[in-house]
């Protein structure tokens, strides 16, 4: 580990995809994601990388495609309206198995909304926003040690799964400034896309082996000549009208995350053993969650918190080991009410909403009264 | 002009003839030393004019937290305006974890602009600390309080009223007695733009000075 | 018997053929052009990316057996951008159409040109959105009709040549495809120059753009490109009066201005001198 360094969370995404091995950023102005444009464009050539401010976030998302698919890692970063013009190329990704990773910087919306100010309103639009049934992986930082370590999973999976990964921040984190350690660069885990020396020139290069799930592209200029297309296609890479190719196609897209949700899920309790009471959250939230929690428990309530990292796949089955010594759910997100939707469907009962869309941040009494109240 | 026509005399009932600075209760502040805050938690709210450079304010004592062990939050909020509209600065200091991001009961405010005085001065909690520049006249509020020209001090002393947030921290470490002057050093240059350092440091220095010649 | 030319068992995937394109479509012979065109460059093909956007011309891409990707509607030239500054070993040519160059993609095409990245777009340049069946597009004549131009087209047409000449690109020129000798030359020397050049080549679309606005048959319509277009250097020696009602064939403007990625690799080069400053520190 090295020195404690006082960053913002966006600097130290920035650091994170860095040190995963991101050497490919392409962007476009948008608060309150700039800073991490603003540190990609001083870091990147250092690292002998490029960055590129695109014209929008349409063309942004495409360059980083693009990007990938010549064999760079590569990412960019948005906010709400950036992250709504992204959504059609997101879902090229999920289909065509490019990786790449999107920073999605959440504010408050919608439209251009309340711009400086925090919210959680993305949500729904991470998993749903593009069009189609697609597989999506989407992970949420609480703390701005967390945007540096888990930025270096987001590229991990995405490399891994060939998936888009969203890093689904909000402006709690990004605009926090904490002490943040990083650790030696031996002591990372980095997954390396895995490339083919049998691929046949043309033929199947998106034959997936045995035991695997995604297949083995190689990039744009190592040997192969194949076709890349956002049509549904064969193993060839070829579109086709063909429903069975479609419906096997489709299937394995889904089943790669559906399939490996104990490798890609990921959630962490504090104070759950003999909880009563869990309040569910992610992200910034968790900062007030954690202050009522421990008040709470000062005072002898049986409450912990339950926060899924991996915020898509919803960790279920996590979840649904603590339900039954539950008798309270809460639910703490600052949107009006879209992780409630998951859990309620995971716990097939209730669950206690605090939510808050004014571009403040839900206070740690507001989520203590609610405890208190249902700690009865 | 430095004072209002009011002059400084308020419900402290101290006041120096310059009508320039008047300073209670600092010899009450301990320092975060022992972070003497609510629930661990040392409060430090910096608000002004966009452009005055409160935030920077802020991010120097949270660096200069972290270099003195101590765990840091800080965080800001500001509307769309470069220049101008309201800016806030919040540090949180902790010898723990620090949750909740945002200040909620501060336990010290520098006040550069009327607007922001009036806005955060009640939220202080009880014996808190304010420092505010002497053209601002405050509230009456139940905690400590400082008034010192520390805008003035950037213009004349430093000769650039772009370092009156570094005069404020400057004054600021030495009212609260927070951490050792070589660390908020360190602090300085680490967050100024590169070239700057020196001027930077002797506004400190002029800060230093402004709360040395009130006490006096 | 072979069934193909030489030429067409090198460059294309013969077993994707036929290609989808209507009786008559020009789009056949300006990928033909393209495949000779790196023909004559010896471009190894393993190197060579094609990048294609939506509609007819995009098709394209699929039969070239070179790396080709088929991208979304309007954004190949910024999928491009990204594989060309990623690996500027690739020689990347985008295949666009003047709906998804001009109109969904216009803002990537001047900035693409503004920035002088060097990739090589060519626009199968038909005149309407064929692939969804004959709506107006950004280059339909003034008057001309469309399906959603049923009492014909009251906006005035891009000529996508100078709006990506006007917006910066170091190169331009106009194809057609009769003047098929001109045409791959302009496609050629595209490729060779170092910055953003556009082929905006005249297609024909018999089927649906013909047919609306009573242009004949696809012969007839290849008819029409000869009358009226003009070799370059022959154009040149045109008087003004002569020159009325046609058009210049070949190199329509070139300069050196510089490239993008050579400058980026000129901030990289500066940057790897001064030893990864401590600046990401305490910045």
């Amino acid at each position: 580990m090295s020195e404690l360094r006082l960053l913002q969370g966006n600097e130290a995404c920035v650091e994170g995809a860095l040190a995963a091995g991101m050497r490919f950023f392409a962007g476009y102005p948008i608060t309150p994601s700039t800073e991490i444009a603003e540190r990609c464009a001083l870091r990147l050539p250092q690292k002998g990388g490029k960055f590129i401010q695109m014209e929008d976030e349409l063309a942004s998302i495409a360059a980083v495609i693009g990007a990938s698919v010549a064999g760079v890692k590569a990412m960019t970063a948005t906010s709400g309206p950036g992250f709504s013009l992204m959504q059609e190329n997101i879902g090229y990704a999920s289909l065509a198995e490019i990786p790449c990773v999107i920073v999605n910087v959440q504010r408050c919306g919608p439209s251009s909304g309340l711009p400086t100010s925090p919210a959680q309103g993305d949500y729904m639009q991470a998993r749903w926003g593009t069009h189609g049934d697609h597989p999506i992986i989407a992970i949420s930082p609480s703390t701005v040690q967390e945007a540096y370590t888990l930025m270096i999973r987001c590229f991990n999976l995405s490399e891994k799964y060939r998936v888009p990964v969203i890093f689904l921040m909000d402006e709690i984190v990004g605009h926090l400034r904490e002490g943040t350690e990083f650790p030696a660069a031996e002591s990372l885990e980095l997954y390396e896309r895995v490339s083919s020396p049998v691929m046949g020139i043309d033929k199947h290069c998106y034959q997936v082996e045995e035991g695997e799930w995604a297949p083995r592209l190689n990039p744009f200029g190592r040997g192969e000549r194949y076709n890349i297309t956002g049509l549904i296609h064969d193993e060839g890479g070829f579109p086709t009208n063909n429903k069975a190719t479609a419906r096997a196609l489709i299937s394995r897209l889904l089943d790669k995350i559906d399939r490996n949700t104990e490798d890609i899920c990921d959630a962490r309790e504090y104070r759950m053993e003999d909880a009563e009471i869990a309040v569910v959250c992610y992200g910034g939230t968790v900062r007030s969650a954690m202050a009522a929690v421990e008040r709470a428990r000062a005072e002898g309530a049986r409450v912990g918190m339950f926060r899924p990292v991996t915020v898509w796949p919803f960790p279920e089955a996590r979840l649904r080991a603590w339900l039954p010594q539950l008798k309270g759910l809460i639910v703490a997100e600052h949107n009006h009410g879209q992780m409630l939707l998951e859990v309620e469907r995971v716990a097939r009962r209730p669950a206690r909403m605090i939510g808050r869309v004014n571009g403040t941040l839900i206070p740690p009494d507001e989520i203590y009264a609610a405890i208190m109240e249902d700690n009865v | 002009m430095i004072n209002g026509i009011n002059g400084v005399s308020d419900i402290n009932g101290v006041s120096d003839i310059n009508g320039i600075s008047d300073i209670n209760g600092i010899s009450d502040i301990n320092g975060v030393s022992d972070i003497n805050g609510i629930n661990g938690r040392y409060e430090l709210c910096f608000a002004g004019s966009g452009g005055q450079g409160v935030i920077l304010t802020s991010i120097i004592f949270a660096e200069a937290a972290l270099l003195n062990g101590k765990k840091a939050a800080q965080s800001q909020s500001y509307g769309p305006e470069a220049r101008g509209g309201s800016c806030l600065g919040e540090t949180i200091i902790s010898n723990g974890n620090i949750w909740f991001t945002k200040i909620t009961r501060p336990d010290f405010l520098l006040a550069l602009t009327r607007q922001s005085l009036d806005q955060y001065a009640g939220q202080v909690r009880p014996g808190g600390f304010i420092l505010a520049d002497s053209e601002l006249t405050l509230p009456a509020v139940d905690v400590k309080y400082a008034r010192l020209p520390i805008l003035r001090a950037a213009c004349q002393d430093v000769k650039n009223p772009m370092t009156a947030n570094i005069v404020a921290a400057g004054a600021i470490n030495s009212l609260l007695r927070l951490f050792p002057d070589k660390t908020l050093e360190e602090a300085i240059r680490r967050h100024v733009p590169a070239g700057t350092e020196q001027i930077n440091l002797r506004a400190l220095e002029a800060g230093r000075q402004l709360v040395a010649k009130a006490a006096a | 018997m072979r069934e193909y030319s030489d030429l067409i068992y090198k460059y294309t995937r013969v077993d994707h053929l036929p290609h989808i394109w209507c009786a008559g479509c020009g789009n056949g012979i300006l990928t033909r052009d393209v495949a000779v065109a790196f023909e004559r460059l010896k471009l190894e093909r393993e190197k060579t990316v094609v990048v294609s956007g939506i509609g007819c011309s995009s098709r394209a891409a699929g039969y070239l057996d070179v790396n080709t990707i088929h991208t979304t509607h309007g954004r190949a030239l910024a999928f491009a951008t990204g594989i060309k500054l990623a690996n500027p070993e690739l020689h990347v040519v985008v295949i666009t159409g003047d709906g998804d160059c001009a109109a969904i993609g216009g803002n990537h095409l001047i900035h693409a040109a503004r920035r002088n990245i060097d990739l090589t777009a060519i626009v199968f340049n038909n005149n309407t959105y064929g692939m969804t069946g004959g709506q107006y597009s950004p280059t339909t004549p003034t008057g001309d009709k469309g399906t959603t131009a049923p009492y014909g087209n009251i906006d005035r047409a891009f000529d996508i040549a100078r709006l990506a000449e006007s917006s910066g690109a170091s190169y331009t020129a106009r194809g057609t495809a009769y003047h098929t000798l001109e045409t791959i030359q302009a496609i050629e020397r595209g490729i060779l120059h170092k910055g953003f050049s556009l082929i905006d080549c005249y297609s024909v679309c018999p089927t649906y753009y013909g047919r609306k606005n009573k242009k004949g048959s696809a012969v007839d319509m290849l008819i029409w490109q000869r009358d009226h277009g003009v070799p370059r250097a022959r154009y040149d020696a045109l008087s003004p009066e002569e020159r009325q009602g046609k058009f210049p064939v070949g190199i329509l403007q070139q300069n050196d201005y510089p490239e993008f990625i050579e400058q980026y690799q000129r901030i990289i080069d500066g940057c790897e001198t001064e030893q990864e400053r401590s600046a990401f520190i305490h910045d």
